[in-house]
């Protein structure tokens, strides 16, 4: 008698403990991202794979507009609440590192060396004292389009493949009224758009220089280099007549109009223009130097591991970035928002490195380069002013780009003072 | 209960009457004073939003000191405070002036002074920013076209693009401005132009020793007023010139702006916290004078 009750007694608590340990291992995990819908889309089609895949683990996603994205992020890890795994503009991580929001992703699932080996180079930029702390599905990079249109007319048969035949193409795509106002530009600019990039990792290093150094702690494009990169870039408009600062307003409106033959512009651009009536455009790497040497800018948001997450929380939020940073994942990402693959085992495939749209895109993100900023807006600014120093002021390009580097310097060395 | 009992009648009006005010009261508190209270204190303070803050003394004051941009700034909202207040004093008053006397059509005339008032900032400051553009978007510059004379760079020179800024943000206004004109015009007895009359006084007496001295109220009021929304102005400067926030070259940029630049995109609240008390030390000192100056017993 009592050794059966003694074994139902045993019964019942090995029926309890089992109870027990599977609601222990239905664990949620929370994630957070800012609202943009065909990221909320995408993102809710990966958690319903990944939830297939992990059956114990459930993740719940909430999403904020982008302006109250910061402030809510910071106001809710520090009090426990929030995101377990939080996605973050790659600019931002150093100020998210330092205020202890976000923890380094264990290195015994992503190993650093693993990670340099199997993602695209510019990556290593979120890579602190040999540890990554965040990584990217997806990522952008520049590309030069062109008006197909437009070209025809002009009777130009493809897109410039050097920064020579691009002014060369450009001449040939623009139009001036009879008092000479320009009504069609054959290249866009501005510093405001993506120009700065441009700039910035790409003309300073195809003349020979480079943007940055020490890390991107040291302004070094203030040299012969840089002076031939910013007269260049003036020169289209000062010396050729192919473009205008602010013609119709912005760049992209302007090429989007058809009133622009060739455009720089971020991948994200796409779905924009997709949807444009009436616009034939294609899309090519941007054009090299004289040498062939090319370069390109690449930008990201990244997921990260906030400081929230512990124990067993932490265990299925690893889960979700191994997930979050596959193969599968990046496909469904470019086929979804649109955004390009952070793997070359996803982009270099013969589909998407040759695909018509994505390709160049894709293509460039081999030799491309992430700027790591202080604050990107102000140190935009820098480039937006020394632009307008040289056409407003009519300071001499020696001179401004030396203003520019001192005072994009001073923003670095506050930061990271 | 019975403390409320013993109270006299008046002692009960006002219990009651704070009761009332308590509400009002706690909403200030919190919503105004308590926020204000914490600027003060965050511009001594570092923090960008996320880490903690730390104490720095009187650092972000000193930084503002040696801005550059910073006195630009100060000398551009001067610009519009100097600019637009006048300028819109002096046309509301004369709109009023005529609307007033004005009997045809006389409702739908007054409409379409306050149309612009009850416009969106945001929508007007955007088409007059396309109003703006070179040629072949630009509405003026078309027309300068149209007629073979050279385009006039409106946004895009440091010169033109603070008045081009202003223009419609004086336009905005002026309906709201012109409505309260016209009451103040109204409440003057028109026992005085009578007597005036009979007394054969010319108009332009009539308009300085009557009109005028009887609108100083409505005067101060309107001056005070616009002289705080032009300190403030943001939302035009902000809209017009998006893509280059009170360019080019800083020659548009207001002290809200450079505010709103330096918390929500440098995310330095210590800074722009500093910047938020200089706003309101001027708007006060300046409130101040023109109340001062605008007494009616001077």
């Amino acid at each position: 008698m009592t050794n059966k009750l003694r074994q139902m007694v045993y019964g019942g608590m090995t029926v309890a403990a089992g109870l027990f340990s599977t609601a222990a291992h239905a664990v949620e995990i929370e994630y957070w991202q800012y609202f943009f819908e065909a990221r909320v889309t995408a993102m809710d089609q990966l958690i319903e794979n990944f939830e297939a895949a992990n059956p114990d683990i459930t993740v719940k996603m909430s999403h904020f507009p982008y302006a109250d994205y910061r402030t809510k992020v910071a106001a809710a890890i520090p009090a426990g609440e929030g995101p377990d795994v939080v996605q973050l503009f790659y600019g931002w991580l150093n100020d998210y590192i330092e205020a202890g929001l976000i923890q380094p992703l264990p290195t015994d699932t992503f190993d650093p060396a693993v990670v340099d080996a199997e993602f695209f180079p510019m990556v290593q930029a979120m890579k602190k004292d040999g540890q990554y702390y965040a990584l990217p599905t997806a990522v952008r990079s520049l590309a030069l389009f062109y008006n197909e249109r437009l070209f025809d007319e002009a009777g130009i048969e493809g897109p410039p493949e050097t920064l020579e035949e691009l002014v060369e193409v450009a001449k040939a795509c623009t139009k001036r009224d009879g008092a000479g106002n320009l009504t069609q530009v054959g290249f866009t600019t501005g510093m405001t758009a993506q120009d700065h990039h441009w700039f910035r990792e790409v003309l300073v290093r195809q003349m020979g220089g480079e943007p940055y150094g020490e890390d991107y702690t040291k302004v070094t494009y203030d040299d012969e280099a840089g002076q031939k990169a910013l007269d260049f870039y003036i020169g289209l408009s000062r010396d050729h007549g192919v473009t205008q600062s602010g013609f119709m307003d912005e760049p992209q409106a302007a090429f989007k109009a058809s009133r622009a033959c060739m455009h720089i512009d971020g991948s994200f651009r796409i779905g924009a223009l997709d949807t444009v009536r009436g616009l034939k455009w294609g899309v090519a790497e941007l054009p090299a130097n004289a040498e062939g040497e090319r370069s390109n800018y690449s930008s990201y948001w990244v997921n990260g591991i906030t400081s929230k997450a512990e124990g067993e929380k932490l265990e299925a939020a690893k889960k979700l970035m191994t997930y979050l940073t596959s193969d599968e994942a990046m496909q469904v990402w470019l086929d979804v928002v649109g955004e390009l693959p952070a793997k070359p085992s996803v982009g270099m495939t013969d589909a998407n490195a040759n695909d018509e749209v994505f390709g160049p895109f894709i293509r460039g993100l081999a030799y491309a380069h992430t700027t790591k900023f202080a604050n990107e807006s102000a140190q935009r600014q820098q480039m937006v002013e020394m632009v307008e120093r040289v056409f407003l002021t009519d300071q001499s390009v020696a001179d401004s780009i030396a203003e520019a580097a001192a005072a994009e310097q001073a923003i670095l060395d506050e930061y990271y003072k | 209960m019975t403390m409320y009992r013993n109270l006299s009648i008046r002692q009960k009006q006002i219990v009651w009457a704070w009761g009332f005010l308590a509400i009002p009261v706690l909403f200030y508190v919190v919503i105004r004073f308590y926020p204000t209270g914490t600027a003060f204190l965050i511009s001594f303070q570092d923090w960008n939003l996320l880490g903690s803050r730390t104490w720095v003394g009187i650092e972000n004051y000193q930084k503002l000191w040696h801005d550059a941009v910073f006195w630009k700034v100060f000398r551009n909202t001067f610009a519009y405070l100097l600019i637009g207040t006048p300028i819109s004093l002096i046309l509301s008053f004369i709109i009023a002036y005529h609307l007033d006397r004005v009997r045809f059509a006389h409702g739908f005339l007054r409409m379409l002074y306050f149309l612009p008032f009850m416009t969106s900032a945001v929508a007007m400051a955007w088409v007059w920013r396309w109003f703006y553009q070179d040629v072949p978007i630009g509405l003026f510059n078309n027309i300068l076209a149209g007629f073979g004379i050279p385009q006039i760079n409106f946004l895009g020179s440091i010169t033109n693009a603070l008045p081009s800024v202003l223009a419609p943000a004086v336009w905005a206004g002026l309906g709201f401005q012109v409505i309260i004109f016209m009451a103040g015009l109204r409440s003057i007895p028109v026992s005085y132009y009578e007597a005036a009359k009979i007394d054969g006084v010319g108009w332009w007496t009539v308009l300085t020793q009557i009109t005028l001295p009887l609108l100083r109220p409505t005067i101060v009021f309107i001056v005070v007023f616009s002289s705080i929304g032009f300190l403030r102005i943001f939302d035009h400067v902000f809209n017009m010139t998006t893509n280059n926030p009170g360019g080019p070259l800083n020659s548009t940029k207001p002290l809200v702006l450079m505010i709103y630049d330096t918390a929500f995109n440098s995310f330095d609240m210590g800074y722009a916290s500093a910047q938020t008390v200089v706003l309101f030390l001027i708007l006060l000192v300046v409130s101040l004078l023109q109340l001062w100056i605008l007494r009616s017993d001077r």
